[in-house]
Protein backbone atom coordinates (compact mmCIF):
# COMPACT_ATOMS: atom_id res chain seq x y z
CA UNK A 1 0.00 0.00 0.00
CA UNK A 2 1.30 3.40 -0.78
CA UNK A 3 -0.67 5.18 1.91
CA UNK A 4 1.00 3.42 4.76
CA UNK A 5 2.25 6.73 6.08
CA UNK A 6 0.28 9.91 6.27
CA UNK A 7 3.21 12.08 7.10
CA UNK A 8 4.56 14.49 4.59
CA UNK A 9 8.24 14.29 4.00
CA UNK A 10 10.58 15.39 1.35
CA UNK A 11 13.52 14.06 -0.48
CA UNK A 12 16.38 14.33 1.94
CA UNK A 13 14.06 14.37 4.94
CA UNK A 14 12.93 10.89 5.83
CA UNK A 15 11.22 10.65 9.21
CA UNK A 16 13.28 8.69 11.66
CA UNK A 17 10.43 6.60 12.99
CA UNK A 18 10.38 5.01 9.59
CA UNK A 19 13.99 4.01 9.69
CA UNK A 20 15.29 0.58 8.91
CA UNK A 21 18.27 -0.96 10.61
CA UNK A 22 18.45 -1.09 14.35
CA UNK A 23 17.16 1.93 16.15
CA UNK A 24 19.68 1.88 18.93
CA UNK A 25 21.66 5.02 19.16
CA UNK A 26 25.29 4.21 18.98
CA UNK A 27 27.45 5.76 21.64
CA UNK A 28 28.29 9.28 20.63
CA UNK A 29 30.61 11.60 22.43
CA UNK A 30 34.19 10.92 21.67
CA UNK A 31 36.82 12.17 24.07
CA UNK A 32 39.28 12.22 21.22
CA UNK A 33 37.16 14.34 18.90
CA UNK A 34 39.14 16.74 16.77
CA UNK A 35 38.38 20.40 17.45
CA UNK A 36 36.42 22.58 15.05
CA UNK A 37 38.21 25.20 12.93
CA UNK A 38 36.87 28.12 10.91
CA UNK A 39 38.38 28.54 7.47
CA UNK A 40 39.06 31.82 5.65
CA UNK A 41 40.25 31.90 2.06
CA UNK A 42 41.78 34.71 -0.02
CA UNK A 43 40.48 34.01 -3.50
CA UNK A 44 43.16 36.08 -5.20
CA UNK A 45 45.90 38.56 -4.41
CA UNK A 46 44.46 41.92 -3.48
CA UNK A 47 41.24 40.60 -1.96
CA UNK A 48 40.33 39.98 1.68
CA UNK A 49 40.24 36.58 3.27
CA UNK A 50 36.63 35.52 3.43
CA UNK A 51 34.96 32.98 5.69
CA UNK A 52 34.16 29.88 3.64
CA UNK A 53 33.18 27.29 6.23
CA UNK A 54 34.53 25.05 8.92
CA UNK A 55 36.08 21.64 9.46
CA UNK A 56 37.52 19.38 12.13
CA UNK A 57 41.27 18.80 12.44
CA UNK A 58 43.68 17.63 15.10
CA UNK A 59 45.93 20.69 14.77
CA UNK A 60 46.51 23.83 12.72
CA UNK A 61 48.70 22.13 10.12
CA UNK A 62 46.07 19.51 9.46
CA UNK A 63 43.37 22.17 9.40
CA UNK A 64 45.24 24.00 6.61
CA UNK A 65 45.77 20.78 4.67
CA UNK A 66 42.14 19.74 5.03
CA UNK A 67 40.98 23.23 4.09
CA UNK A 68 43.12 22.99 0.97
CA UNK A 69 41.39 19.73 0.01
CA UNK A 70 37.91 20.79 0.97
CA UNK A 71 37.69 24.44 0.01
CA UNK A 72 40.21 24.98 -2.80
CA UNK A 73 39.81 21.95 -5.07
CA UNK A 74 39.08 24.25 -8.01
CA UNK A 75 41.64 26.96 -7.45
CA UNK A 76 39.32 28.99 -5.24
CA UNK A 77 42.17 30.37 -3.19
CA UNK A 78 45.77 31.55 -2.93
CA UNK A 79 45.92 31.82 0.85
CA UNK A 80 44.18 30.15 3.77
CA UNK A 81 43.66 31.19 7.39
CA UNK A 82 42.36 28.80 10.02
CA UNK A 83 41.38 29.56 13.58
CA UNK A 84 39.90 27.29 16.18
CA UNK A 85 36.20 28.13 16.41
CA UNK A 86 36.31 28.44 20.20
CA UNK A 87 38.51 31.54 19.87
CA UNK A 88 35.91 33.50 17.92
CA UNK A 89 33.75 35.89 19.91
CA UNK A 90 30.55 36.83 18.16
CA UNK A 91 28.10 39.64 18.82
CA UNK A 92 24.74 38.60 20.16
CA UNK A 93 21.93 38.90 17.59
CA UNK A 94 19.48 39.65 20.40
CA UNK A 95 21.40 42.85 21.07
CA UNK A 96 21.59 43.87 17.43
CA UNK A 97 19.07 46.64 18.03
CA UNK A 98 21.07 48.53 20.66
CA UNK A 99 24.36 47.69 19.03
CA UNK A 100 23.69 49.16 15.62
CA UNK A 101 20.96 51.68 16.37
CA UNK A 102 23.37 54.61 16.99
CA UNK A 103 24.40 54.56 13.31
CA UNK A 104 20.85 54.72 12.02
CA UNK A 105 20.19 58.46 12.43
CA UNK A 106 23.53 59.82 11.22
CA UNK A 107 22.76 60.26 7.60
CA UNK A 108 25.24 63.16 7.46
CA UNK A 109 27.93 60.49 7.40
CA UNK A 110 26.99 59.69 3.83
CA UNK A 111 28.17 61.81 0.88
CA UNK A 112 24.67 61.94 -0.59
CA UNK A 113 23.55 64.05 2.42
CA UNK A 114 25.25 67.11 0.91
CA UNK A 115 23.65 68.87 -2.02
CA UNK A 116 26.14 70.70 -4.19
CA UNK A 117 25.61 72.79 -7.35
CA UNK A 118 26.10 70.91 -10.61
CA UNK A 119 29.02 73.18 -11.57
CA UNK A 120 31.11 71.51 -8.90
CA UNK A 121 31.16 68.39 -11.02
CA UNK A 122 32.14 65.05 -9.63
CA UNK A 123 33.23 65.23 -6.00
CA UNK B 1 9.47 38.48 25.19
CA UNK B 2 6.79 35.81 24.97
CA UNK B 3 7.22 32.75 22.82
CA UNK B 4 4.41 34.00 20.57
CA UNK B 5 6.28 37.25 19.98
CA UNK B 6 9.47 35.38 19.19
CA UNK B 7 7.63 33.09 16.82
CA UNK B 8 6.07 36.05 15.09
CA UNK B 9 9.42 37.79 14.63
CA UNK B 10 10.83 34.52 13.31
CA UNK B 11 8.01 33.98 10.82
CA UNK B 12 8.17 37.61 9.71
CA UNK B 13 11.83 37.16 8.86
CA UNK B 14 11.02 34.06 6.85
CA UNK B 15 8.17 35.79 5.04
CA UNK B 16 10.46 38.69 4.20
CA UNK B 17 13.16 36.37 2.87
CA UNK B 18 15.57 37.21 5.68
CA UNK B 19 17.80 34.21 6.36
CA UNK B 20 17.92 32.62 9.79
CA UNK B 21 21.44 32.45 11.22
CA UNK B 22 22.83 30.07 13.87
CA UNK B 23 22.52 32.33 16.90
CA UNK B 24 19.06 33.66 16.03
CA UNK B 25 16.07 32.51 18.01
CA UNK B 26 14.21 29.72 16.22
CA UNK B 27 11.41 27.31 17.12
CA UNK B 28 12.72 24.00 18.41
CA UNK B 29 10.90 22.12 15.65
CA UNK B 30 12.63 24.27 13.03
CA UNK B 31 15.99 23.43 14.54
CA UNK B 32 15.18 19.72 14.70
CA UNK B 33 13.79 19.54 11.19
CA UNK B 34 16.87 21.25 9.84
CA UNK B 35 19.25 19.02 11.77
CA UNK B 36 17.43 15.91 10.53
CA UNK B 37 17.27 17.09 6.96
CA UNK B 38 20.80 18.46 6.72
CA UNK B 39 22.39 15.46 8.40
CA UNK B 40 20.46 13.05 6.18
CA UNK B 41 21.65 15.05 3.23
CA UNK B 42 25.23 14.82 4.53
CA UNK B 43 24.91 11.06 5.06
CA UNK B 44 23.63 10.74 1.49
CA UNK B 45 26.75 12.43 0.17
CA UNK B 46 28.99 10.17 2.23
CA UNK B 47 27.20 6.90 1.43
CA UNK B 48 26.91 8.11 -2.15
CA UNK B 49 30.66 7.63 -2.50
CA UNK B 50 30.29 3.86 -2.13
CA UNK B 51 28.45 2.86 -5.35
CA UNK B 52 30.92 4.94 -7.35
CA UNK B 53 33.98 3.90 -5.39
CA UNK B 54 33.14 0.45 -6.68
CA UNK B 55 34.24 1.50 -10.17
CA UNK B 56 37.34 3.60 -9.53
CA UNK B 57 39.69 0.66 -9.94
CA UNK B 58 37.74 -0.59 -12.95
CA UNK B 59 37.26 2.60 -14.94
CA UNK B 60 37.90 1.95 -18.65
CA UNK B 61 40.55 4.65 -19.05
CA UNK B 62 42.86 6.85 -17.04
CA UNK B 63 40.74 9.87 -17.97
CA UNK B 64 37.54 8.27 -16.67
CA UNK B 65 39.33 7.13 -13.55
CA UNK B 66 40.61 10.63 -12.78
CA UNK B 67 37.11 12.06 -13.34
CA UNK B 68 35.56 9.48 -11.06
CA UNK B 69 38.08 10.09 -8.30
CA UNK B 70 37.44 13.84 -8.53
CA UNK B 71 33.71 13.27 -8.33
CA UNK B 72 33.95 10.96 -5.33
CA UNK B 73 36.23 13.49 -3.62
CA UNK B 74 33.60 16.15 -4.26
CA UNK B 75 30.97 13.99 -2.56
CA UNK B 76 33.18 13.76 0.52
CA UNK B 77 33.53 17.55 0.48
CA UNK B 78 29.77 17.98 0.10
CA UNK B 79 29.21 15.74 3.09
CA UNK B 80 31.58 17.89 5.07
CA UNK B 81 29.95 21.20 4.11
CA UNK B 82 26.64 19.75 5.22
CA UNK B 83 27.84 18.26 8.49
CA UNK B 84 29.37 21.64 9.30
CA UNK B 85 26.13 23.44 8.68
CA UNK B 86 24.18 20.95 10.84
CA UNK B 87 26.77 21.49 13.57
CA UNK B 88 25.86 25.17 13.69
CA UNK B 89 22.46 24.03 15.00
CA UNK B 90 24.01 22.29 17.97
CA UNK B 91 24.30 18.74 16.71
CA UNK B 92 27.77 17.27 17.18
CA UNK B 93 29.63 15.59 14.34
CA UNK B 94 30.21 12.48 16.44
CA UNK B 95 26.55 12.17 17.20
CA UNK B 96 25.55 12.45 13.55
CA UNK B 97 28.15 9.91 12.46
CA UNK B 98 27.06 7.58 15.26
CA UNK B 99 23.47 7.76 14.05
CA UNK B 100 24.54 6.95 10.51
CA UNK B 101 26.67 4.01 11.60
CA UNK B 102 24.00 2.52 13.84
CA UNK B 103 21.39 2.70 11.10
CA UNK B 104 19.21 5.14 13.03
CA UNK B 105 19.76 8.01 10.63
CA UNK B 106 18.63 7.71 7.05
CA UNK B 107 20.25 8.62 3.77
CA UNK B 108 18.88 8.75 0.26
CA UNK B 109 17.59 5.30 -0.69
CA UNK B 110 19.03 5.54 -4.16
CA UNK B 111 22.44 4.55 -2.83
CA UNK B 112 21.09 1.19 -1.75
CA UNK B 113 21.01 0.08 -5.38
CA UNK B 114 24.03 -1.72 -6.83
CA UNK B 115 26.24 -0.35 -9.63
CA UNK B 116 26.48 -3.39 -11.87
CA UNK B 117 28.22 -2.13 -15.01
CA UNK B 118 30.42 0.76 -16.07
CA UNK B 119 27.41 2.37 -17.73
CA UNK B 120 25.94 2.79 -14.26
CA UNK B 121 28.53 5.48 -13.58
CA UNK B 122 27.08 7.48 -16.44
CA UNK B 123 23.49 6.82 -15.39
CA UNK B 124 24.20 7.75 -11.78
CA UNK B 125 25.81 11.04 -12.83
CA UNK B 126 23.08 11.95 -15.28
CA UNK B 127 19.96 10.70 -13.46
CA UNK B 128 20.82 10.50 -9.78
CA UNK B 129 22.90 13.65 -9.65
CA UNK B 130 20.44 15.27 -12.02
CA UNK B 131 17.61 14.58 -9.59
CA UNK B 132 19.72 15.71 -6.64
CA UNK B 133 20.61 18.97 -8.39
CA UNK B 134 16.97 19.98 -8.80
CA UNK B 135 16.50 19.57 -5.08
CA UNK B 136 19.74 21.34 -4.30
CA UNK B 137 19.09 24.29 -6.58
CA UNK B 138 15.85 24.82 -4.71
CA UNK B 139 17.71 24.52 -1.40
CA UNK B 140 20.07 27.35 -2.36
CA UNK B 141 17.12 29.51 -1.30
CA UNK B 142 16.29 27.62 1.88
CA UNK B 143 15.67 29.80 4.94
CA UNK B 144 18.55 28.59 7.13
CA UNK B 145 21.64 30.59 6.14
CA UNK B 146 24.42 28.01 6.65
CA UNK B 147 22.42 25.36 4.78
CA UNK B 148 21.74 27.72 1.87
CA UNK B 149 25.41 28.70 1.65
CA UNK B 150 26.52 25.06 1.66
CA UNK B 151 24.04 24.44 -1.16
CA UNK B 152 25.39 27.26 -3.29
CA UNK B 153 28.85 25.77 -3.02
CA UNK B 154 27.58 22.27 -3.76
CA UNK B 155 25.54 23.34 -6.79
CA UNK B 156 28.60 24.96 -8.34
CA UNK B 157 30.42 21.64 -8.16
CA UNK B 158 27.50 19.35 -8.88
CA UNK B 159 26.93 20.42 -12.44
CA UNK B 160 30.22 18.79 -13.45
CA UNK B 161 28.86 15.55 -12.00
CA UNK B 162 25.79 15.53 -14.14
CA UNK B 163 27.58 16.61 -17.30
CA UNK B 164 30.32 13.99 -17.00
CA UNK B 165 27.63 11.34 -16.51
CA UNK B 166 25.71 12.37 -19.58
CA UNK B 167 28.86 12.61 -21.65
CA UNK B 168 29.95 9.18 -20.54
CA UNK B 169 26.60 7.73 -21.66
CA UNK B 170 26.83 9.68 -24.90
CA UNK B 171 30.09 7.91 -25.72
CA UNK B 172 28.48 4.54 -25.03
CA UNK B 173 25.39 5.44 -27.07
CA UNK B 174 27.62 6.03 -30.09
CA UNK B 175 29.63 2.85 -29.56
CA UNK B 176 29.23 -0.81 -30.45
CA UNK B 177 25.93 -2.69 -30.22
CA UNK B 178 27.12 -4.10 -26.91
CA UNK B 179 27.94 -0.67 -25.52
CA UNK B 180 24.57 0.68 -26.61
CA UNK B 181 22.83 -2.21 -24.89
CA UNK B 182 24.82 -1.54 -21.72
CA UNK B 183 23.80 2.12 -21.84
CA UNK B 184 20.11 1.26 -22.23
CA UNK B 185 20.29 -1.33 -19.47
CA UNK B 186 21.75 1.16 -17.00
CA UNK B 187 19.04 3.69 -17.85
CA UNK B 188 16.37 1.02 -17.39
CA UNK B 189 17.62 0.16 -13.93
CA UNK B 190 18.20 3.71 -12.67
CA UNK B 191 15.16 5.51 -14.04
CA UNK B 192 12.53 4.45 -11.53
CA UNK B 193 14.72 4.65 -8.42
CA UNK B 194 15.68 8.18 -9.57
CA UNK B 195 12.01 9.18 -9.68
CA UNK B 196 11.59 7.77 -6.18
CA UNK B 197 14.31 10.09 -4.91
CA UNK B 198 11.78 12.90 -4.77
CA UNK B 199 9.73 11.07 -2.15
CA UNK B 200 6.02 10.21 -1.89
CA UNK B 201 3.33 11.99 -3.84
CA UNK B 202 2.01 15.25 -2.47
CA UNK B 203 -1.51 13.83 -2.33
CA UNK B 204 -0.45 11.34 0.33
CA UNK B 205 0.04 14.03 2.86
CA UNK B 206 -2.69 15.26 5.14
CA UNK B 207 -0.42 17.25 7.40
CA UNK B 208 -0.07 20.96 7.16
CA UNK B 209 3.05 21.81 5.39
CA UNK B 210 5.35 23.29 7.97
CA UNK B 211 8.53 22.89 5.92
CA UNK B 212 7.04 25.02 3.16
CA UNK B 213 5.78 27.62 5.61
CA UNK B 214 9.25 27.86 7.09
CA UNK B 215 10.74 27.86 3.60
CA UNK B 216 13.07 25.01 4.44
CA UNK B 217 11.63 23.50 1.28
CA UNK B 218 10.27 25.66 -1.50
CA UNK B 219 8.87 23.16 -3.96
CA UNK B 220 6.82 20.04 -3.40
CA UNK B 221 7.96 16.51 -4.23
CA UNK B 222 5.66 16.34 -7.24
CA UNK B 223 6.76 19.70 -8.59
CA UNK B 224 10.40 18.67 -8.47
CA UNK B 225 9.66 15.23 -9.91
CA UNK B 226 7.76 16.73 -12.83
CA UNK B 227 10.59 19.14 -13.50
CA UNK B 228 12.97 16.17 -13.57
CA UNK B 229 10.82 14.09 -15.93
CA UNK B 230 10.43 17.03 -18.32
CA UNK B 231 14.18 17.59 -18.35
CA UNK B 232 15.21 13.95 -18.80
CA UNK B 233 12.52 13.11 -21.37
CA UNK B 234 14.09 15.70 -23.67
CA UNK B 235 17.73 14.89 -22.93
CA UNK B 236 17.32 11.18 -23.62
CA UNK B 237 16.52 11.98 -27.22
CA UNK B 238 20.10 13.11 -27.65
CA UNK B 239 21.27 9.73 -26.43
CA UNK B 240 18.91 7.92 -28.79
CA UNK B 241 17.82 5.74 -25.88
CA UNK B 242 14.40 5.05 -24.32
CA UNK B 243 13.06 5.60 -20.83
CA UNK B 244 11.47 2.40 -19.49
CA UNK B 245 7.97 3.83 -19.15
CA UNK B 246 5.22 3.02 -21.66
CA UNK B 247 3.06 5.81 -20.23
CA UNK B 248 5.60 8.54 -20.78
CA UNK B 249 3.98 11.03 -23.14
CA UNK B 250 3.97 14.78 -23.75
CA UNK B 251 0.73 16.29 -22.54
CA UNK B 252 -0.02 19.31 -24.68
CA UNK B 253 -2.69 20.56 -22.31
CA UNK B 254 -0.52 20.47 -19.20
CA UNK B 255 2.65 21.39 -21.09
CA UNK B 256 4.36 18.62 -19.17
CA UNK B 257 5.22 14.97 -19.69
CA UNK B 258 2.80 12.43 -18.22
CA UNK B 259 4.47 9.40 -16.73
CA UNK B 260 3.58 6.02 -15.24
CA UNK B 261 2.94 4.96 -11.67
CA UNK B 262 5.94 4.51 -9.40
CA UNK B 263 6.28 1.25 -7.48
CA UNK B 264 5.82 2.63 -3.97
CA UNK B 265 6.10 -0.77 -2.36
CA UNK B 266 9.65 -0.97 -3.59
CA UNK B 267 10.29 2.56 -2.36
CA UNK B 268 9.15 1.78 1.18
CA UNK B 269 11.00 -1.52 1.24
CA UNK B 270 14.28 0.21 0.43
CA UNK B 271 13.61 3.02 2.90
CA UNK B 272 12.96 0.44 5.60
CA UNK B 273 16.30 -1.23 5.06
CA UNK B 274 15.36 -4.01 2.66
CA UNK B 275 16.94 -2.66 -0.52
CA UNK B 276 19.55 -4.63 -2.43
CA UNK B 277 22.55 -3.00 -0.73
CA UNK B 278 21.41 -1.45 2.58
CA UNK B 279 23.41 -3.85 4.72
CA UNK B 280 26.45 -3.72 2.49
CA UNK B 281 26.53 0.10 2.55
CA UNK B 282 26.28 0.35 6.32
CA UNK B 283 28.84 -2.39 6.79
CA UNK B 284 31.26 -0.54 4.49
CA UNK B 285 30.79 2.72 6.43
CA UNK B 286 31.28 0.98 9.75
CA UNK B 287 34.40 -0.77 8.54
CA UNK B 288 35.89 2.47 7.23
CA UNK B 289 35.10 4.18 10.52
CA UNK B 290 36.60 1.39 12.62
CA UNK B 291 39.67 1.02 10.44
CA UNK B 292 40.31 4.75 10.75
CA UNK B 293 40.08 4.80 14.52
CA UNK B 294 43.83 4.49 15.11
CA UNK B 295 44.53 7.29 12.62
CA UNK B 296 42.20 9.69 14.43
CA UNK B 297 43.71 8.80 17.77
CA UNK B 298 47.28 9.05 16.54
CA UNK B 299 46.59 12.49 15.06
CA UNK B 300 45.17 13.85 18.29
CA UNK B 301 47.99 12.28 20.33
CA UNK B 302 50.52 13.93 18.03
CA UNK B 303 48.78 17.29 18.30
CA UNK B 304 48.76 17.07 22.08
CA UNK B 305 52.40 16.10 22.20
CA UNK B 306 53.34 19.10 20.06
CA UNK B 307 51.41 21.42 22.37
CA UNK B 308 53.54 20.51 25.38
CA UNK B 309 56.37 22.96 26.02
CA UNK B 310 59.74 21.63 24.99
CA UNK B 311 61.88 20.76 28.02
CA UNK B 312 65.37 22.05 27.72
CA UNK B 313 68.16 19.57 28.21
CA UNK B 314 70.63 20.70 30.85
Amino acid sequence: MNNRFFRKFYYGDIPEDNAGGNMEVAKAGNAHAWPLWEVFVRSKQGLDHKHVGSLHAADATMAIENARDVYTRRQEGVSIWVVESKFITASNPDEAGELYEPAADKIYRHPTFYELPDEVGHM
Amino acid sequence: MSIQDLEKIFQDKIDNEIKIEPKDWMPEAYRKTNIRQISQHAHSEVVGMLPEGNWISRAPSLKRKAILIAKVQDEAGHGLYLYSSAETLGSSRDEMIAHLLSGKAKYSSIFNYPTLTWADMGAVGWLVDGAAILNQVMLCRTSYGPYARAMVRICKEESFHQRQGFESLLVLSRGTAEQKAMCQDAINRWWWPSLMMFGPKDSESTNSDQSMKWKIKRKTNDELRQQFVDMIAEQIKVLGMKLPDADLKWNEERKHYDFGEINWDEFWQVVKGNGPCNKQRLAARNKAHDDGEWVREAAIAYAEKKKQPKTQAA
